[in-house]
């Protein structure tokens, strides 16, 4: 078991080292730094001197690869690729084009974006777990085919609308919650409902849509019908049996998702104002800060690895088999 | 020539895609293996219907995409004759709603701004007062008792040529119908009537009725009104939202051009070769995965700006530079999401080359291209269907949360998601400004529940895992 989980976390060397180099290429080559100096600068009246100032505040005076002028290991530490890029592995992010320490602001903005990000899962999987074993308990009826539709339609409507309909129904029509904004400590609280109730509805309707697939697949089984011959009521069936067993696919599921919960969604963070990482890559996009956006890829590609590591490993949990192939 | 045709490069792509499509159509009519799941489709009432609409916006996006240069009316000037604007079919259709501009915000039909403006009189004194509008409405004398009357007069008139044109419409689908049926053409209407067909064309004649009403009574209405109201700087706001179902089909539809020869391609050569091949395309296709979708979306376009700035001699002209963007945003849309589809056709090759019929077409001697093209790739094509089907209506929705977050379309160009992230400042405004998002909101969800709905279908008729099941 040890050994698999070990060859598995091995796999995720090579895979890193790729994302690396793809934003290595993507940031430094097909892009020369000059090219980036330039955009922030301005276009007009700049001179030479002015875009090597630039770089090299930011580090970006060094040569790609090879730093020809040094010796020794220098030889290879002095370069842009070793500087810029080999240390992320070592997550030393550096600091972003208007000179802030990304690594200290990673770890101060994760914690609102956990905030909402968790309890916005929990909610979500209870509520779309019930609706949809509710669904499967009315399956083949009216009932089923017209929530069917009403998935299909939730799903239909962008996070956009979700999101500003909510803050104009909720906060600005009701006046139950602030529209926008974060607190210290337990005073979040009141600025978290809105943004975990919008997501909680904007997930319902794929959510639902897709348990209730599960759900279903699990129902026909031969499992499920030995255990209504033995005539165990039709609700015991569905607690007792199907959801237990369906509940392995869902979570399994779920797992892959879990790391990224740190990065908080892009959308809900930028539209209520919360300090967490989703908005901090939303405004380092807006405001073309090429570090930052360098470090959330790398650190995003990292927790979809560890996400795609703990589902393997919750498989093998879940079934002996793997193991043993 | 009246104007000189301009064929802008997602033009080229999108009527390419068109004549693919068209061509497919016109194959799988005479193949039976081909046609059966596709009559399935259509002999669903859901399915015939979501065709209808989404054939109809397909339709405004073809007309959207035939661009020309106009002539300039001063024609003794040669080396000036057309005008370096690039205007589409779509535009001259809808020509008074392109031109009339106002000067600022209105409301949905109005004949007056929104906010109240400053009036000097001739004798000195100021007063201030809701001002008409220079176009919407301007035909009327006393615009507060006689708009009642004028608009539901419009209504009558939009719902005398629907009716009629749609009558003309089915009358002739009738007459295209009685050779196939051996049946009169009163014999047919009455078919379609009673709902005594396998197609379900009843569901289908309403379809179009509403459709064709809801045209007719836009161009009456109009006209002479602003539908949808007009934006900051006055544009209508029914107009940008009939010109953007051109950037989401497009982004919809071109982005699976692009990622499906990728996904195809690898796809079949790691399910088929094994080994090394597909240890590697394995790892292009995690590595690629891995890397968070937004972001790397957006560190392309970012460079893609940067680019832009530093060469901007080489875009000769807005639209060409808004068209590039455009192109470019389904290309790493494209990248970004062959992946999926790559591992599941993976995942099918692996079963379908240990199948007894591809041994014996290596038997044979049959080259490895031949089999994967002649045997392999056809047997997973319902696969590939299907999941354009389903990413279709999710491209659509990515378009407008990435022109949000600035990393969409060009700015200038019309899309549902531009249109939202320019209206969602105006919601703290009071009066509230509710319109470009409703019209946004209108045409998103239309096109995007019917393509959804429509990907069902699909997905029923052409998974034999589902059909099998249901049967």
């Amino acid at each position: 078991m040890i050994a698999y989980i070990i060859r598995r976390a091995l796999y995720a060397i090579p895979i890193l080292i790729g994302v690396n180099i793809i934003t290595f290429v993507l940031f430094f080559v097909v892009n020369s730094p000059d090219d980036v100096a330039k955009l922030h600068l301005g276009q007009k009246h700049i001179t030479t001197q002015q875009i090597e100032d630039w770089k090299r505040e930011r580090g970006y005076h060094l040569p790609l690869f090879i730093n020809g002028e040094r010796q020794g290991v220098e030889k290879f530490s002095e370069t842009i690729f070793f500087q810029k890029s080999f240390k992320l592995f070592l997550f030393d992010f550096g600091s972003s084009d208007s000179g802030r320490d990304i690594g200290y602001d990673i770890s101060n903005r994760m914690w609102p974006s956990l905030a909402i990000s968790i309890p916005q899962l929990l909610v979500g999987l209870l509520v779309t777990i019930s609706f949809a074993l509710l669904i499967a308990f009315f399956r083949a009826t009216y009932i089923d085919y017209w929530a069917v539709v009403i998935c299909v339609a939730l799903m239909s409507i962008s996070a956009l609308f979700y999101i500003i309909g909510g803050q104009f129904i909720v906060g600005k029509l009701l006046k139950v919650v602030p529209i926008s904004g974060y607190d210290t400590d337990l005073h979040a609280f009141k600025f978290l409902i809105l943004p975990v109730l919008i997501g909680v509805i904007g997930g319902l309707g794929s959510g639902t849509r897709w348990y209730r697939t599960i759900f279903l697949e699990e129902v026909s089984k031969d499992y499920v019908r030995t255990a209504r011959a033995k005539g165990i009521s039709e609700q015991l069936v569905l607690f007792r049996h199907v959801l237990r067993n369906a509940l392995i696919p869902i979570l399994t599921g779920v797992v892959v998702i879990l790391p990224t919960l740190f990065i908080g969604s892009l959308l809900t963070e930028s539209f209520f104002g919360i300090p967490g990482l989703g908005s901090y890559t939303i405004d380092a996009i807006n405001r073309q800060d090429f570090a930052i956006v360098r470090s959330m890829v790398f650190l995003g590609s990292v927790l979809y690895i560890i996400g795609l590591l703990l589902t393997d490993i919750s498989y093998t949990l879940v079934d002996p088999r793997i193991r043993f192939s | 020539m009246p104007f000189q045709p301009v064929i802008l490069l997602t033009d080229a792509l999108f009527f390419l895609l068109t004549a693919a499509i068209i061509i497919f159509v016109w194959v799988a009519k005479n193949r039976p293996h081909l046609r059966r799941p596709w009559m399935e489709v259509l002999t669903r009432t859901t399915g015939v219907v979501s065709l209808t609409v989404i054939l109809f916006y397909y339709s405004i996006a073809i007309l959207d995409s035939l661009h020309f240069h106009p002539k300039l009316d001063r024609s003794q000037n040669s080396e000036h004759q057309y005008s370096s604007e690039i205007l589409s079919v779509l535009d001259v259709l809808m020509t008074p709603m392109r031109t009339q501009v106002e000067k600022t915000f209105s409301a949905p039909l109005a004949t007056q701004y929104l906010a109240k403006e400053m009036v000097q009189y001739e004798d000195g004194s100021v007063d201030m007062q809701y001002k008409r509008l220079d176009y919407g409405g301007s035909h009327l004398q006393n615009s507060a008792t006689e708009k009642k009357a004028d608009l539901l007069l419009l209504l009558l008139k939009g719902t005398v040529v629907a009716v009629i044109m749609w009558a003309l419409v089915w009358v002739f689908i009738a007459f295209l119908l009685r050779k196939p049926w051996q049946l009169s053409i009163a014999q047919c209407i009455s078919r379609i009537v009673r709902n005594d067909t396998v197609i379900p064309f009843r569901a289908v004649a309403i379809t179009t009725g509403i459709l064709i009403l809801l045209v007719a009574i836009a161009a009456f209405v109009g006209s002479k009104y602003h539908l949808f109201g007009t934006d900051k700087v006055g544009q209508d706001v029914f107009y940008q939202a009939v010109k953007s179902i051109r950037t989401g089909i497009l982004i919809g539809s071109l982005t699976t051009l692009v990622m499906l020869p990728l996904a195809i391609t690898l796809g079949a050569m790691a399910g088929y070769f094994k080994g090394w091949v597909d240890d590697v395309i394995q790892y292009i296709y995690t590595t690629l995965n891995s890397i968070p979708n937004v972001l790397l979306i957006a560190a392309a376009v970012l460079l893609l700006q940067v680019y832009m700035s530093n060469n901007a001699e080489n875009f000769d002209s807005l639209t060409a530079r808004a068209d590039l963007r455009l192109l470019f945003l389904c290309l790493i849309l494209g990248i970004t999401s062959w992946t999926g589809l790559c591992r599941l056709l993976r995942a099918e090759t692996f079963k379908l080359r240990e199948m007894e019929y591809i041994q014996a077409a290596r038997t044979v001697g049959l080259k490895n291209i031949t089999i994967l093209s002649r045997h392999v790739m056809p047997n997973f094509m319902h696969i590939v269907i299907i999941n354009i089907a389903i990413d279709f209506s999710g491209l659509v929705l990515a378009e407008a949360v990435l022109s949000y977050i600035n990393i969409g379309v060009d700015p200038t160009m019309n899309s549902w998601g531009n249109m939202i992230n320019q209206a969602r400042l105006e919601m703290a405004r009071d009066p509230l400004v509710w319109w470009s998002l409703t019209a946004a909101f209108v045409f998103m969800f239309t096109l995007v529940l019917f393509a959804n709905l429509f990907a069902d279908v699909v997905r029923d008729a052409l998974d034999p895992r589902v059909s099998n099941h249901s049967k």
